[in-house]
């Protein structure tokens, strides 16, 4: 299955060219978007995103639902990279070293169980 | 605007019953708040009802017509989908059509069937109520949306897993007194903390189980009921929905749900009344985490301060706010397209005396329900008010 806008948008974060969508008044957001989910402003750019991110939650998933059978147990965190947040898999890290407010990086991985790219933060080099 | 009262109710025995169809789950449920209305079959305008994954359960889309046969109607039916608020939003549908004047008797309701398929795919199954792109992806889970935002509220509130642990103690505690329940177990602190992870910081024991089941009420409007003469002593008062950005990355707060606030204040604007006037509340603590974010959202505790509730004693069947006597969704059971109707059965049963616990909430005049789909994308909260 493809998924335009969503795909461009992650093979661009595979080769270090991650970027998000701002709005006029600075929301940002993800594609695919054609209005600003915040304030509804059609004029999205695409920005820059920052090179990296610091954790603002996070789970290890001991039970897994089939699609990450292979995985478990992983951390799925959410991270803020600028005016975004981000969802992904921990990668690289011991579960226990991940700790809110832990700096990351963004990068494209492959998700064990489907072959699928899958959204991976790594630990950030400071 | 025409007032609504709710005429019956009807659940059937919550738990696992893989072997039983959709269909025959809500028959008995849809017959059970029929005969408890005492309403002619022939007075039954429409029905509205609540299913959520009943393509990947039983294969069975346009599930309307095939429910409204099994309730033994010859009406037009309408399926609602709203992930496990999807019952919710059907009774406010329901609501709103005796209100505008649409019709005067119409069945609301809900049924899921889960346990026929196992724990992996009713996990997978659950996971599409969730952004598809952007969580279930990477691989977020239910107990893991969950447990991201438990973590989060620990951090901005404070709180921890024993107080967590209170909460589902409570709950089973209220499930012995309620035939309709799936566990009839009372647990203890200690039984919760020591039960395997799922999705840390959550434990088996912080998660509702996997449940079958069906719920169903009957509405009707105040004139039917009183030129009927039915004995229908609770209305529904109030009526208010609210949604948020479907994943959690996109919301501002990561230990706050305001899609249930905004419900929350809109029900008790439509009901002229306010959080200090509520005797009894049915939550959705489809973890136990969302029993926290729901007090909060309902405006019955400050932000940080639900979280100790029940450790405190407050919202337990002897405490000054009893929160889910039903057992909630944790030891009542799940059956997620059922729960908001489910609810609703629970409080007014609660409301007008004949519930297994209703006697811990003797003098109860106000009731109020809260019912969430997702990680409270989407909320709903009803008022139901009884005659004293």
């Amino acid at each position: 299955m493809s998924d335009t806008g969503y795909d461009e948008w992650l093979a661009a974060i595979a080769d270090g060219e991650g970027y998000y969508l701002a709005c006029p008044d600075g929301h940002g957001s993800l594609p695919p978007r054609r209005s600003c989910p915040h304030c509804g402003a059609a004029e999205l750019t695409a920005e820059p995103l920052p090179e990296t991110g610091e954790v603002l939650t996070f789970t290890e998933v001991h039970v897994p639902a089939p699609n990450f059978a292979d995985e478990a147990p992983y951390v799925t965190a959410i991270a803020s990279f600028g005016p975004v947040k981000l969802t992904g898999v921990v990668r690289d890290l011991p579960a226990d070293e991940v700790d809110l407010g832990t700096t990351v990086s963004v990068d494209v991985g492959t998700n064990a169980t489907t072959d699928e790219r899958l959204l991976v933060f790594r630990p950030a080099s400071e | 605007m025409t007032d609504v009262r709710i005429a019956g109710v009807g659940l059937t025995k919550f738990g696992s019953h893989p072997e039983r169809t959709g269909r025959d789950l809500f028959a008995e449920a849809a017959l059970a708040a029929r005969e408890d209305a005492g309403v002619s079959r022939d007075d039954y305008e429409e029905i509205f009802y609540g299913n959520f994954m009943g393509e990947l359960a039983e294969k069975q889309g346009h599930q309307g017509p095939v429910m409204a046969e099994a309730a033994g109607l010859d009406c037009p039916a309408t399926r609602y989908e709203q992930a496990c608020a999807s019952a919710g939003v059907a009774f406010r549908q329901a609501v709103a059509a005796i209100r505008s004047g649409a019709a005067d008797v119409v069945l609301a309701g809900g049924m899921e069937r889960m346990n026929n398929l196992g724990t992996a795919e009713v996990t997978q199954s659950l996971a599409i109520a969730a952004d598809e792109l952007f969580e279930v992806r990477a691989g977020v889970t239910f107990p893991g949306a969950y447990a991201l935002m438990a973590r989060a509220y620990f951090d901005a509130f404070g709180g921890d897993s024993e107080d967590l642990a209170h909460i589902a103690v409570k709950n089973h505690a209220n499930a012995m007194h309620n035939d309709y329940a799936q566990f009839h177990r009372e647990i203890t602190v200690d039984d919760a903390l020591e039960s395997p992870v799922v999705a840390d910081p959550l434990t088996l024991y912080d998660a509702c189980p996997i449940t079958d089941g069906a719920s169903a009420v009957v509405l009707v409007s105040d004139d039917y009921a009183e030129r009927r003469g039915l004995d229908a002593p609770v209305s529904v008062t109030g009526s208010g929905q609210g949604g948020d950005k479907a994943a959690l990355q996109d919301r501002p707060h990561l230990a706050r749900t305001p899609a249930a606030t905004k419900a929350a204040d809109a029900a008790y604007a439509d009901a002229g009344i306010g959080p200090d006037d509520v005797d009894v509340a049915e939550v959705h603590d489809c973890f136990t985490i969302a029993e926290v974010l729901a007090l909060e959202s309902l405006g019955l505790y400050d932000h940080g301060e639900g979280v100790g509730a029940a450790a405190r004693g407050e919202t337990t069947r002897d405490g000054d706010l009893p929160v889910n006597l039903s057992g909630g969704l944790k030891a009542k059971g799940h059956p997620v397209g059922a729960t908001g109707t489910a609810q609703i059965v629970e409080m007014t049963k609660l409301l007008r005396g004949d519930h297994g616990n209703s006697d811990a909430v003797p003098d109860a005049r106000v009731g109020v329900t809260h019912n969430a789909g997702g990680t409270v994308a989407s909320a709903v909260v009803h008022v139901l008010e009884v005659d004293r």
